[in-house]
C-alpha cells in the first residue's frame, strides 16, 4: 500500500519535472543531443554553452522565432 | 473531456453513443443552459459569478467536442497518416516534434497576454452580459476557428507564416496590404499596451518601484544563464520569481520611505523611460533581457492566471455591473464611444477574435506540431482557454462597485479630479458612490488616487484584488493589488522589446528594398535606425494618449480593436480562399461566416469613428467642433486651453486618418481573396495551391488531452513510442 502510494508520488514528481523541462526548453539541448546523434552515434555536438547561444543568436536573427501575442 | 465508447471513437464504424455519453453530455448541456438562463433573465437580483463560469465552460465543451471535431474531421479531413513540418524537417531546434500537452502550454503561453485581460475591462462600461455573449459565441464560431484553421494550413505548408501564405495564396497585392497591416498593428499595439502600463504606474511608487526592478532581475537572469548555467531555465526562473515577489514587498517599504518621491512619476515621464526602455532593450542582445524577461513573465502569467481561475470559483463572487448598462444604447460611455454594436466587438477582440493569435497559430507552432490531428486540441483548445481568462476578466470587472469602475475608467477631463467632483459626475449616470468610499478604495490599496486610472489595468486589479483577499483576508488587499499590476506590466514590457523587434524586422526587411544593407538584420547602424523609428512611432501614440485631453484609451482603444480585428479579417480571407482553393467550397462558410460578420463590424466601426457626427464618436466631426472653437477663439470642455484645443485638432486627424486607411487595408484584402475565389470557382486550372507533398507519418500520437482506447493500442504496437508520451 505504501510503496504504491511512494510509487505513484515519485511518477507525479517525474512527470512535473519532465512537463516544465519540456515548457521551459531546459530539455532543448538534450533533444538536440539526442537528434544529432540518432543516426551517428559519435557525431560532433557542440557543448551546452555553445548550443544555447546558438539558440539565442537564432533568435537574435528572427525576432518573429518565439514571438508572443497581446 | 472526451467519453466516447471505443465504437463512436473511430470514425469509420456507425455513429452508436453509450448511454453514459448520453447522460453526460445531457448533463452538460442542461448546466450550461442554467447558466445562460439565469445569466440572460435575472433583472435586478444579484446574480453570481458562477452561473457566468457555468455558461462558458458549458458552451466551451460542447463546442469542443462537437463542432471542433467537426470542422476537424469533415472539413478539415486532418490526416493522422500524413507527416507534420515537425516530423519530416526535424532539425533538433524549431522543428520538432513537440508533446501535445507542452505544445498546448506553449501556444496558450504565447496567445494569451494584456490582450484579453483589458479588452473585457473596458466592455464592461455595456454591462457584464454583452461581453459575455461575445467572449462566448465569438471565441466557438470565429476565434477559436480561426485559430485552428490557421494553424491546420499553416502545417501543411511547412509553418509558413501569415504574410507568405496570403502572398502565395492571395497574390503580391493582398500580401502587401497584409504586411502593411500586421505593421501597422503591431505600432498601434505597442502604443497602446504602453499607454496601459503609464496610466498603472503613474503617481504609483510601489507600482513603479517594483517594475523597475524587474530589470534588475532580469539581468541577473540573463547572465545565470548566459555564462553560469546556460540552459537551466526552471532553476533560474525559480529565483527569478522569489526575487520578483521580494520586489513586491520592497515595493511597500520603498513607497513608505523618503524614496517614495523618487519613483512617484508622471505621466510624461513615465513616457520617456518607456521609450528609452524599448528602444535600448531592443537593441541589446536577446539573452540579456528579452529571454529571462520572457520566463519570468510567462511564469508569473500561468501562476496568476491559474490562481485567478482558483479564486474565482472559491469566493464565487457576485456580479454588481448591471447586465446591461444604458450606455448599449445610448452611446455615450465614458469609457469609449459608440453603442454596443460594433463597439463591444472591437473593444475585445482577444478572448472572442484575435487576428493576432494567426501570427502564432501560422510560424513557431506548426513548426512543433507532432499530428495533424492535434491541431484540435492546441489551436481550438487553447483559444478556449483564453477564452475563460478574458471571461475571468470579465467577471473582476463586474464584481468591483459599478460606481468605483466608472470613476476608474472615465477619463479626468470628465469626472474631474478630486473625489468629491467624480462623485457627483458618476451619480448623475446612475450609479452611487460616496466621495469618501471612492477615498477608501484607494487607501485601501494603499494608492493616492484611483480615479481616471483608466486602460483596464488597475481595474482588473481592483477585481484581482477582491477575489484573492476574499480567500486571503483584506490584510493582503494592497499586495494582490499590485501583484495583479506586476503581472500585467510585466508581460507588456517583454511586449515592448518584442514587438519593437518584430516591427524593426519588418521595417528592415522593407529598406532592404531600397538600400540593400538594411537586409542584414545585424547590421548595427541600420539596427539602430530602425529599432529607434519603430520605437518613436510607438512612441508618439504613447505621447499622444498620456496628453489626450480626451482620455487617450478612449481615444486609442477603438483604434487598436479595428486594427487587431483587421488582421483577423486578414487571416479569416486567407483561411476562406484556401478552403475554396482545396476543394472545400461547400464548406467556406466555416470561416466564411466569421469573416463577414468581422468585416461588418469592423468597417461600421471604422465608418463610425470617421463619419459620425456625434463628436465623441467620429473623428473628424470631432476635429471640426474643436477648429471651429479655435475660430471662434473659444474654449470647448474638457480642453482647458487653446493647447488642448490644438492638441485635439490634431489628434483627430491622425486618428481619422488612421482608421479610414485601416479600413481601406481590409477592403483591399477582402476584394483581393473575393477575387481569387471567384476565379477558382470559374475556371479552377487557373490556380495553384502551393501545399507540401504528401508523406507518410511514423510518428504514433493521440490526438486529443486524454488518449482512447484505441490510441492506447496503437501506441502500445508501435515500437519506439515517443517518451512520456
Amino acid at each position: 500500500m505504501r510503496s504504491a502510494l511512494h510509487r505513484a508520488a515519485s511518477r507525479a514528481v517525474r512527470g512535473v519535472r519532465w512537463y516544465v523541462r519540456e515548457l521551459t526548453d531546459e530539455s532543448a539541448y538534450d533533444r538536440y543531443v539526442a537528434h544529432a546523434r540518432k543516426g551517428h552515434p559519435d557525431a560532433a555536438v557542440p557543448s551546452r554553452r555553445e548550443f544555447e547561444r546558438m539558440r539565442t543568436d537564432r533568435q537574435e536573427e528572427d525576432p518573429r522565432q518565439g514571438f508572443r501575442c497581446c | 473531456m472526451r467519453t466516447d465508447s471505443p465504437q463512436t471513437a473511430s470514425p469509420e464504424s456507425p455513429r452508436k453513443a453509450s448511454p453514459q455519453t448520453i447522460v453526460i453530455w445531457t448533463v452538460v448541456a442542461l448546466v450550461c443552459a442554467a447558466g445562460w438562463s439565469v445569466l440572460a433573465l435575472s433583472r435586478g437580483e444579484e446574480v453570481s459569478a458562477v452561473w457566468m463560469v457555468a455558461a462558458a465552460l458549458g458552451s466551451y465543451a460542447i463546442a469542443y467536442r462537437f463542432y471542433s471535431k467537426f470542422i476537424a474531421y469533415k472539413v478539415l479531413k486532418v490526416d493522422k497518416t500524413r507527416a507534420t513540418p515537425a516530423e519530416r524537417l526535424d532539425n533538433g531546434i524549431d522543428f520538432h516534434p513537440t508533446d501535445r500537452r507542452v505544445l498546448l502550454g506553449h501556444h496558450f503561453a504565447a496567445i494569451a497576454g494584456a490582450g484579453p485581460l483589458v479588452g473585457p475591462v473596458l466592455a464592461a462600461q455595456m454591462g457584464y452580459l454583452p461581453g459575455t455573449i461575445w467572449i462566448i459565441v465569438g471565441v466557438i464560431f470565429a476565434g477559436a476557428v480561426q485559430d485552428m484553421v490557421v494553424l491546420f494550413f499553416s502545417t501543411r505548408r511547412d509553418g509558413r507564416s501569415l504574410g507568405q501564405m496570403a502572398r502565395e495564396e492571395i497574390g503580391p497585392f493582398g500580401g502587401a496590404a497584409a504586411l502593411l497591416a500586421a505593421f501597422a498593428i503591431m505600432i498601434i499595439l505597442l502604443g497602446v499596451l504602453a499607454l496601459v502600463i503609464v496610466n498603472a504606474l503613474a503617481q504609483s511608487p510601489w507600482g513603479t518601484f517594483s517594475i523597475a526592478m524587474t530589470i534588475p532581475i532580469a539581468l541577473l537572469m540573463g547572465f545565470y544563464l548566459r555564462v553560469l548555467r546556460p540552459g537551466r531555465v526552471s532553476e533560474v526562473s525559480l529565483i527569478g520569481v522569489a526575487l520578483l515577489l521580494l520586489a513586491l514587498v520592497a515595493g511597500r517599504w520603498v513607497a513608505e520611505s523618503s524614496w517614495a518621491d523618487t519613483f512617484t512619476l508622471a505621466p510624461s515621464t513615465l513616457v520617456i523611460w518607456l521609450v528609452a526602455y524599448g528602444f535600448v532593450a531592443s537593441i541589446l542582445p536577446v539573452w540579456m533581457l528579452l529571454a529571462p524577461r520572457d520566463y519570468l513573465s510567462t511564469f508569473m502569467k500561468i501562476g496568476t492566471i491559474a490562481l485567478l481561475a482558483i479564486g474565482v470559483i472559491v469566493s464565487m463572487p457576485t456580479l454588481k455591473m448591471d447586465p446591461v448598462t444604458d450606455f448599449a444604447t445610448r452611446g455615450d460611455g465614458p469609457v469609449f464611444a459608440g453603442s454596443l454594436f460594433p463597439f463591444v466587438f472591437i473593444t475585445i477582440a482577444c478572448g472572442a477574435l484575435s487576428g493576432f493569435h494567426s501570427l502564432i497559430s501560422s510560424g513557431t507552432t506548426p513548426k512543433m506540431i507532432q499530428k495533424e490531428t492535434q491541431v484540435r486540441m492546441i489551436g481550438y483548445g487553447s483559444m478556449l482557454m483564453e477564452s475563460s481568462v478574458a471571461v475571468m476578466a470579465l467577471i473582476a470587472a463586474s464584481i468591483i462597485d459599478p460606481g468605483l469602475y466608472f470613476a476608474m475608467n472615465a477619463p479626468a477631463g470628465v469626472i474631474g479630479d478630486t473625489v468629491q467632483n467624480a462623485s457627483q459626475v458618476v451619480g448623475s449616470w446612475g450609479y452611487q458612490i460616496s466621495p469618501e468610499d471612492l477615498a477608501a478604495a484607494a487607501k485601501n490599496v494603499e494608492e493616492a488616487s484611483l480615479l481616471s486610472r483608466t486602460g483596464g489595468a488597475p481595474t482588473l486589479a481592483i477585481g484581482v484584488s477582491e477575489i484573492f483577499s476574499e480567500v486571503t483576508g483584506g490584510s493582503l488587499r494592497a499586495f494582490w493589488y499590485h501583484f495583479a499590476i506586476m503581472f500585467e506590466a510585466l508581460f507588456i514590457l517583454t511586449a515592448l522589446d518584442a514587438g519593437t523587434r518584430v516591427g524593426r524586422f519588418m521595417l528592415q526587411d522593407t529598406l532592404g528594398n531600397l538600400y540593400k544593407p538594411f537586409k542584414n538584420v545585424s547590421w548595427k547602424p541600420g539596427l539602430v535606425i530602425t529599432s529607434g523609428i519603430v520605437c518613436g512611432l510607438w512612441g508618439y501614440f504613447l505621447w499622444v494618449g498620456v496628453h489626450e485631453p480626451l482620455g487617450g484609451i478612449n481615444q486609442l482603444f477603438p483604434i487598436f480593436g479595428i486594427s487587431n480585428q483587421l488582421l483577423a479579417a486578414v487571416a479569416l480571407a486567407v483561411c476562406t480562399t484556401l478552403l475554396v482553393k482545396s476543394g472545400r467550397l461547400k464548406w467556406a462558410w466555416i470561416t466564411g461566416i466569421p469573416l463577414v460578420w468581422d468585416a461588418t463590424v469592423t468597417l461600421t466601426a471604422s465608418w463610425q469613428k470617421v463619419f459620425s457626427s456625434d463628436p465623441r464618436v467620429g473623428f473628424f466631426k470631432q476635429r471640426s467642433v474643436y477648429q471651429d472653437g479655435i475660430d471662434r477663439g473659444e474654449l470647448i470642455a474638457p480642453a482647458k486651453s487653446m493647447d488642448d484645443m490644438h492638441t485635439i485638432v490634431t489628434n483627430s486627424t491622425v486618428d481619422g486618418v488612421l482608421t479610414a486607411a485601416l479600413a481601406l487595408l481590409i477592403v483591399i484584402v477582402i476584394a483581393d481573396a473575393t477575387r481569387v475565389c471567384v476565379r477558382h470557382v470559374r475556371r479552377p486550372a487557373l490556380s495553384t495551391l502551393s501545399e507540401s507533398p504528401y508523406v507518410e507519418s511514423k510518428i504514433v500520437a493521440p490526438a486529443g488531452l486524454i488518449p482512447t482506447k484505441e490510441e492506447k493500442e496503437e501506441a502500445r504496437d508501435a515500437v519506439g513510442a515517443a517518451p512520456g508520451g
